[in-house]
């Protein structure tokens, strides 16, 4: 089943994420995803994640279908102006690609090529349109495409923006992004189930499918990392102590997971679980929960 | 206004280490107000300079304007006696001076960072890219263009924290500030409106006004 006839089914989403690395190795990849391919409707691949060089997500995306796997290209608007977009897209379905993630993307300053000139050409909401007319047949300008594509576009939404305004912010903007025609979101990691049905309760009358965000915790360094530098990803502090505590933190880290997705389950449309290397943890998560 | 600040000393006395006798060019507008190249700067960078090079002949003057022909032309008479020009303006003045005296190399010693405003004593802020096509009517008199560090036109990334913009904690993320303007203002609306793809002017830019140029064309002398 494809991730759009996966969406258009009504089933609880399950998508999972890999990233490429800095070189050309791919085979660690590629075995991760195989580890997951049978238990997950799609894999993302990120694009040059927190803005530093890497392999590109197309080629990967690519090699994803050849495995039969339905990947999600993830597109940022930090690299490329709307030409490169546009070709990147036709390209990508050229290569077999289906599904879209359109995000706006750090800035270069965050990564490690600081000093890159941003583009930023189009923004998510914009790149998201622009998906809608490639898929009518057209270009941006209005010719005429020989050979149109026909993409799943989907979008992210960051539940936990940290005060009112932000909030109101993402959420004007997913809006946004429905209306340019976003057909799921997946959210930043979410750890706070209470803040997250607060949220789910806000934007609960939109047509769209959410899928819920969730970052295996692999210690407590990361949680404390993440609780200070990732916009929106926040780490109760009970959380971070059940993970000191525990023995076995690989068992903690997957206890957490379950317990969190099977809390969402019921006010979401699916789960996107960003395993970043623990993959292997997937299908026994999925086990336990019964997905 | 405009906003500059002066180079490190090593680069300036770089770039004057060949001539013996040149003239230091202040401006009294912009470099004036944001204390990078006025009458104060002109003298401590002559000072400097000779310091450094006691061979050196350094004169010093400050046009009102150094992008402005009226005043770049009151130089006329004295450029002749220097082998080089050090400007104290922002890169617009130093090529309307290197322009006008085209025989003569006119040397940046500022470098121009952006049109901005003082926010506080010794801290200045971006607020225009002279982008061509001015949106601040619908953002509550914050632009993004230019103070989103993405230019993004259509509402906030996911990237702020604590109200701060992801690229770093010392400016505020743009949108907030809009979000709380429009607010303010009772027009969040705005916020709803049909989203914009920016169309990017050819650089160099051109301004043409036919009505100003049919009445000079047209004038009798
Ligand atoms: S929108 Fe911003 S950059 Fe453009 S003219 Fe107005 S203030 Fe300047
Ligand atoms: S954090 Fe705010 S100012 Fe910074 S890039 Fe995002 S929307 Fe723009």
């Amino acid at each position: 089943m494809s991730f759009r006839q996966a969406l258009e089914s009504g089933k609880f989403l399950v998508t999972a994420e890999v990233g490429p690395g800095k070189g050309t190795e791919v085979e660690h990849l590629l075995k991760d995803a195989d580890i997951i391919k049978d238990r997950v409707d799609a894999i993302n691949v990120t694009d040059l994640q927190s803005s530093v060089m890497r392999l590109g997500s197309m080629a990967v995306c690519h090699m994803l279908t050849d495995m039969g796997i339905d990947p999600v290209f993830q597109v940022t608007c930090r690299d490329r102006n709307r030409l490169a977009l546009q070709s990147d897209l036709l390209s990508g379905w050229a290569l077999g690609i289906r599904n879209v993630l359109a995000l706006t993307g750090d800035h270069p300053s965050m990564g490690d090529h600081p000093n890159a000139k941003p583009v930023f050409d189009l923004d998510s909401v914009t790149l998201l349109e622009m998906i809608g007319t490639l898929n009518s047949g057209k270009d941006m300008s209005g010719n005429e495409l020989n050979g149109t594509p026909d993409f799943l576009p989907g979008a992210v939404v960051n539940p936990g923006a940290d005060n009112e305004a932000a909030l109101d912010l993402q959420i004007m903007k997913m809006e946004k992004k429905i209306e340019a025609g976003a057909k799921f979101f997946q959210t930043q990691g979410v750890y706070d189930l209470d803040a997250f049905e607060k949220f789910m309760k806000r934007v609960e009358g939109l047509n769209t499918k959410v899928l819920v965000g969730i970052i295996l915790l692999k210690s407590v360094g990361m949680a404390r990392y993440m609780n200070k530098n990732v916009a929106g990803v926040f780490v109760p502090e009970p959380l971070i102590q059940e993970l000191k505590a525990a023995e076995d933190k690989a068992q903690a880290s997957m206890n957490m997971a379950i317990r969190l997705i099977k809390g969402a389950k019921d006010l979401c449309d699916g789960v996107h679980i960003m395993a970043l290397g623990w993959e292997s943890k997937i299908p026994p998560i999925m086990d336990e929960i019964g997905l | 206004m405009i906003i500059a600040e002066q180079k490190a000393l090593p680069e300036i006395q770089d770039m004057v280490s060949s001539y013996r006798k040149i003239l230091i060019v202040g401006c009294g507008t912009c470099m004036t107000f944001c204390s990078a190249g006025g009458p104060e700067e002109v003298n401590k960078l002559a000072n400097e300079l000779v310091a450094e090079n006691k061979d050196m002949v350094i004169d010093k003057t400050t046009t009102p304007r150094q992008c402005t022909e009226k005043f770049i032309d009151r130089l006329k008479d004295k450029v002749g006696d220097y082998e080089a020009i050090l400007s104290m303006a922002c890169g617009n003045g130093v090529q309307a001076v290197a322009s006008r005296f085209p025989d003569k190399p006119v040397l940046p010693a500022l470098n121009t960072q952006f049109i901005g405003v003082e926010k506080e004593k010794g801290v200045w802020t971006e607020n225009c890219l002279a982008c061509g096509d001015c949106i601040l009517w619908r953002t509550g008199g914050v632009c993004p263009v230019t103070r989103c560090a993405k230019s993004l036109l259509n509402g906030a990334c996911g990237g702020a924290s604590e109200g701060n913009c992801e690229v770093s904690k010392d400016r505020p993320c743009a949108w907030q500030e809009i979000y709380h303007a429009l607010k303010r203002l009772n027009m969040l609306h705005y916020l709803k409106g049909k989203p914009q793809v920016k169309d990017w002017p050819v650089h160099p830019g051109r301004v043409v006004r036919e009505d100003l140029r049919e009445i000079e064309a047209t004038r009798v002398d």
